[in-house]
């Protein structure tokens, strides 16, 4: 950096760039996007902020799978709560979370215990949903099968119906996964951090460069962690695999 | 006016949610209307040739994983703040859903229908016209009823980019205060679900009285398949 050091740059009421470390003429002008700010700032600036990201998006589906889990195998034993729940899943998934954040705050005031409520209340919808599916779409003829070999109810769904039914929940974590790492940008607005919080930063300087690599961070993240749930799918399923190479 | 009361807020500001609101879903409408041109003319294509149904569902998976600010983001720093950014960000979110239902809406129909057509000496195109899009609608249908609830709530964000709307009010605390802040979150709530309900509405309608158990049932079918058929796909 062999410019000089400008702490703040405000060039006729335009973007405010906040100096990180030394300001280079391309970061000075706003430029479209300044790889080699973006490469010495990596570690500080979106690193740290990635991890969060990670973090909060693994606490929300973690809790959700717990919540979404029990409730799924309660309607699966008892059909009259699926009706109940699936409304207020639903409710709480159509709210936006900037909205649903809002609301939150005025409860649990700004942190990041308030960000968790509301990540984990997007997940219940698709989580609860996939895993009843899947419990259903066991065959008669596999309950029967289970029943004559002497499983007992517990049994059968811990050995058979739960084993068959991972298919559709990995399918169901995969995509709240990906949802919660969306709405968990918006969450850095409630002081939750994530990769958020350097578009908010952006939003108050004007940085081009901090809008672009923030964005291209969450977007990389969402796609990286959908092709990784992908494979884990594979993994935990090999006899369905097998059944897809054979068909 | 500063109350903290969200309901006297409220009553005492019909005129500035009014504006919000037209702004909002004039945003959201515009957005939905440019991605229903671009997608569901190509959705319809790709499904009536039985082609790119990589295509289908590779768009639709990238579009669910693409995050609303991050897209958003990425447009401020692209096109600057405003309308235009906006627009186009939703139009991006938009897109995929619709395309995507309209693929598989046209793709599925019976092919048993469509042989039946053919057989009855219609052209492709009247094939596509009379049997291929009156059974798809439903389907096509929930896919813009699915994508307009996700344009009508995202446009919330709209306020960070400049691009107006509902947003305005929910993040500006210090002009509205915690009144405002609340009465504009559940107001933007009732907006979501008035606007799912009148498609919910628009869409029996719109369905052909015989389609119509079929089209809840198609509706749900496709959630469910949409939510873990792609796996085996990639």
């Amino acid at each position: 950096m062999s410019l000089p050091v400008h702490p703040i740059l405000a060039a006729g009421g335009g973007p405010v760039i906040p100096n990180f470390g030394g300001a280079s003429k391309c970061v000075v002008e706003n430029h479209q996007f300044c790889m080699s700010w973006f490469l010495h700032n990596f570690n500080t600036v979106f690193g740290p902020r990635l991890v969060q990201h990670i973090v909060l998006t693994a606490i929300a589906v973690g809790v959700g799978m717990v919540i979404a889990f029990t409730a799924a195998i309660i309607a699966y034993k008892e059909n009259w709560f699926e009706t109940p729940f699936s409304l207020l899943a639903a409710f709480l998934y159509g709210i936006p979370a900037i909205a649903l954040f809002e609301l939150l705050v005025q409860l649990t005031g700004i942190n990041v215990f308030t960000a968790e409520i509301g990540l984990v209340s997007y997940t219940l919808l698709i989580l609860f949903r996939n895993t009843l599916t899947g419990l259903r779409g066991v065959s008669d003829a596999t309950i029967e099968a289970a029943r004559a070999m002497g499983l007992s109810s517990r049994q059968r769904l811990i050995r058979v119906e739960i084993p068959i039914a991972v298919p559709a929940i990995m399918a169901g974590i995969r995509i709240a996964a990906v949802t919660t790492i969306s709405l968990a940008t918006v969450a850095a607005y409630i002081g939750a951090g994530g990769l958020g919080e350097p578009i908010f930063e952006a939003i108050q300087t004007g940085f081009k460069t901090e809008f672009i690599a923030a964005g291209a961070l969450a977007i990389a993240l969402a796609i990286v962690v959908d092709g990784l749930l992908v494979l884990l799918e594979r993994l935990v399923t090999p006899w369905r695999r097998r059944t897809l190479q054979g068909a | 006016m500063q109350t903290s009361d969200p309901f006297s807020f409220f009553i005492h500001n019909l005129s500035l949610f009014a504006s919000k609101t037209a702004a909002h879903l004039e945003l959201s409408f515009v957005a939905i209307g440019v991605a229903i041109v671009l997608a569901i003319p190509l959705g319809v294509w790709l499904g009536h040739v039985h082609r790119g149904s990589f295509l289908a569902i590779t768009v639709s998976n990238i579009g669910r994983a693409l995050p609303s600010l991050a897209v958003i983001s990425i447009g401020i720093g692209i096109l600057g703040i405003g309308f235009l950014n906006v627009m186009v960000a939703l139009v991006i979110l938009a897109g995929p859903v619709i395309l995507t239902n309209a693929y598989v809406a046209v793709e599925g129909v019976d092919a048993d229908a469509v042989q039946a057509a053919r057989a009855m000496g219609m052209t492709p195109l009247q094939v596509l016209l009379r049997v291929e899009l009156p059974l798809g609608l439903p389907l096509i249908f929930a896919g813009v009823r699915t994508a307009t609830v996700y344009v009508v709530a995202t446009a919330t964000l709209a306020t960070f980019a400049g691009g107006g709307g509902l947003g305005d009010i929910i993040v500006n605390e210090p002009t509205y205060g915690t009144g405002g802040v609340i009465a504009g979150s559940l107001w933007i709530v009732v907006l979501i679900f008035a606007v799912d309900g009148l498609f919910g509405l628009v869409q029996r309608l719109v369905t052909p009285y015989p389609l119509r158990r079929l089209g809840r049932k198609a509706r749900t079918d496709a959630l469910i398949e949409a939510s873990w058929e792609p796996s085996s796909h990639s």
